[in-house]
């Protein structure tokens, strides 16, 4: 993975001492509230309802072990022990003091770590695809591209201050595990009719109170070219984007008030003027690709013969496998999900002493690296089939092996009223609910791969309506309401869910999670997916069902 | 009033005049708008003249008469408003614009190295009183990775 070169350790280390210092002035009073919240929330620092909570980077979800062991450190010293994994990869501290902070990132920036950008007006942490460099069907490894977005986006001067927040997302393959499409900017990496490898840009996708999908606004866009033609796409969010009203600031309404066709002539216009100036060269793509070339791997991993075994005589380590591991480009190797989504734990959340399990588990067989991923669990990306069985052991032992990885229980999940100061709803405590009243191993694996994704407002921090179930919490005079919709997907096949009908009392969520599942059982056909069913048939015998009693 | 121009605390010479107000001698600061109206009367002007610009207005219709001016101010209504950032580098970079470029509103020391990047080069501070130490802010970082106003070469071509 990427190291830090001087520079990229001098700029870490010097927004740590103007944090610092903005922090000293805060508390001094030198800072008025108004003057201090852009300055925390570019350094990912949140005043939350019962304290403070700090949202620290992962670009694109790569972790050291070193990082790792950082993480679970600081975790510790400066918090209640646990941390919580986000959609977007990064991480939270959700009780961290505010006087603290910046020596948490001053921890933070000995491992080549920071919260920079992490909220705000600015251009988020770039996100992708958990199996970067390890699947087959890449185009091309999109990590690097995300490492150069990261320096272009990070302290970027002229937009610092945005109409809103800004989020990119690249991928280079066809299976969007990223949800690009849902992307202020999504990037795919793609083959020409020439064979040039090169970028389909997306613009205007989001989720909150409006989703929208992205659109395409240029087919192909040479690889040399890509920091200008992001330059351009910002600087006229930036002159066009709302400023009177932050609920219609996103670039998504800039796309729809406009056109699409408008917003890429004036892209293209402006693109022409900074093309030259900032192209890339060969030399600096050549200098982060370095960073990313794979491992020495095993040429004869996939000899081993204790794996097969193993499969066939233990059934739960078989389940395992099929769940939470996926093949690997390279024969003999798999990539290892570990589950952070344990039926009646937070989802996403995971303890110091887990985090340091997982670093040594990484260091021993998965070549000192650990990933985060869009759906809020690790990825150990490159073990061998014969470590399998021992990692699966030891993963076990930490609780971090419950084989629901793309099941029913694999919940996304906001923090929601228990953490959060804009929620409305409670959201973590009923994800439990539903993940311990379906529990059985062999109904959610013949229920398959249904994403149901709960957020406890309107913001829709859990993607909610691109759920396959979406569950959103609403306030209905001061009592919490819970608004289903169906037929949702944040992948390449991407589509807004479907309202259900009117929201439902907050003790009937999960017998109505209930209910949509007898429906699914009863109407599907033979292997159809709770997605197609839904698609085929509407939302209507789902909500004869769900609204039958009342 | 005193204000930051190119790194140093200077006085000020410059009156911004309101669109209602009479002209008056020296040196003289107009809205678009009343530049626009009155462009006439004001090319006649013995004094400098410089040029307000807020991110409502048309910057490119100003672009034509930018030699005129030897000041362009950039009003920040809310530090929270970035338009003028963009405004300041097409100012220099595309429209080589040589002259003074002031930010002026809600201008505080936590955003002067963004806004210098940029191209701004004085600083009409929000709280008067706070200059000496604002002067600390444009040494807050000794590196950008981005082509700016101040290092036109990015970072990944001098590495």
């Amino acid at each position: 993975m990427y190291q830090y070169d001087q520079y990229d350790q001098m700029m870490v280390d010097q927004r740590v001492a103007q944090f610092r210092d903005q922090t000293r002035r805060y508390l001094a009073g030198e800072l008025t509230e108004d003057q201090f919240r852009p300055l925390r929330l570019a350094n990912g620092l949140y005043i939350q309802l019962h304290a403070p909570m700090l949202r620290i980077a992962v670009p694109y979800g790569m972790m050291s072990t070193k990082q790792v062991r950082k993480i679970a450190d600081v975790a510790r010293r400066y918090d209640k022990g646990f941390v919580h994994f986000t959609t977007r990869t990064n991480f939270q501290l959700n009780w961290p003091k505010l006087e603290d902070c910046p020596e948490i990132l001053a921890e933070l920036a000995t491992v080549q770590m920071h919260a920079i950008q992490t909220s705000g007006n600015d251009i988020r942490n770039t996100t992708t695809d958990q199996l970067a460099g390890v699947n087959n069907e890449e185009v091309e490894d999109p990590r690097p591209w995300a490492e150069i977005i990261r320096q272009w986006s990070t302290f970027h001067p002229e937009f610092a201050y945005l109409p809103r927040k800004f989020k990119i997302a690249i991928i280079g393959s066809k299976t969007d595990r990223a949800a690009t499409k849902l992307h202020d900017i999504g990037l795919h990496l793609v083959k020409n009719h020439d064979g040039e490898i090169g970028f389909e840009v997306l613009v205007g996708g989001g989720l909150g109170r409006t989703p929208v999908i992205g659109e395409q606004i240029r087919a192909f866009l040479e690889k040399e070219d890509l920091l200008s033609y992001l330059e351009a796409i910002l600087r006229v969010y930036n002159r066009l984007g709302r400023r009177d009203n932050k609920y219609k600031a996103r670039i998504k309404i800039t796309v729809r008030e406009h056109g699409i066709n408008h917003i890429r002539e004036l892209v293209e216009a402006e693109w022409v003027h900074i093309r030259q100036q900032l192209r890339l060269d060969e030399k600096e793509i050549d200098r982060v690709k370095a960073f990313f070339t794979g491992p020495d791997y095993d040429t004869q991993a996939a000899a081993d013969t204790s794996f097969a075994e193993k499969l066939t005589a233990d059934e739960a380590f078989a389940r395992w496998v099929k769940q939470n591991t996926v093949e690997h480009k390279i024969a003999g190797y798999h990539s290892v999900y570990v589950s952070l989504k344990k039926p009646g734990l937070a989802p996403g959340d995971i303890t110091s002493e887990q985090l340091e399990a997982v670093a040594d588990l990484a260091d021993e067989y998965s070549l000192g690296e650990v990933r985060s991923t869009h759906t809020q669990n690790l990825l150990l990306a490159d073990v061998k089939q014969a470590d399998l069985y021992d990692l699966w052991q030891k993963l076990n032992a930490q609780e971090l092996a419950t084989p629901n990885i793309n099941t029913l229980t694999d919940i996304i999940c906001c923090p929601g009223l228990d953490y959060c100061g804009l929620a409305n709803a409670t959201s973590i405590p009923l994800s439990k609910q539903i993940a311990e009243r379906f529990d059985d191993l062999d109904y959610l694996y013949d229920l398959g791969d249904i994403k149901i994704k709960f957020s406890g407002c309107m913001n829709g921090c859990a993607h909610q309506s691109v759920g396959h179930i979406g569950i959103l919490g609403v306030d209905k005079k001061g009592e919490e309401w819970y608004q289903f919709t169906l037929g949702g997907s944040a992948e390449a096949d991407a589509s807004l869910g479907e309202r259900l009908g009117k929201a439902i009392p907050k003790e009937e969520v999960v017998d109505t999670v209930a209910h949509l599942l007898d429906a699914y059982v009863e109407l599907r056909h033979q292997d159809e997916s709770f997605l197609a069913t839904v698609r085929r048939l509407g939302v209507d015998p789902f909500k004869e069902r769900v609204y039958a009693d009342n | 009033m005193q204000i930051i121009k190119d790194r140093e605390i200077v006085e000020d010479n410059w009156l911004h005049l309101d669109d209602e107000a009479a002209l008056v001698a020296g040196n003289i600061t107009v809205s678009l708008a009343r530049w626009q109206e009155q462009h006439e009367t004001l090319e006649k002007h013995e004094g400098g003249l410089g040029l307000r610009l807020t991110g409502d207005d048309p910057l490119e219709e100003a672009v034509p008469d930018l030699a005129r001016f030897s000041l362009i101010v950039l009003i920040f209504p809310q530090f929270t408003d970035g338009r003028c950032y963009s405004f300041a580098r097409l100012l220099r970079d595309r429209y080589h614009f040589k002259g003074e470029i002031r930010a002026q509103g809600d201008v505080l020391q936590d955003q002067l190295f963004y806004m210098a990047q940029c191209g701004i080069n004085s600083f009409e501070l929000a709280n008067p009183n706070r200059l000496t130490n604002a002067l600390s802010a444009f040494d807050d970082y000794t590196e950008s990775y981005q082509s700016t106003v101040l290092r036109p070469e990015p970072l990944y071509r001098r590495r």
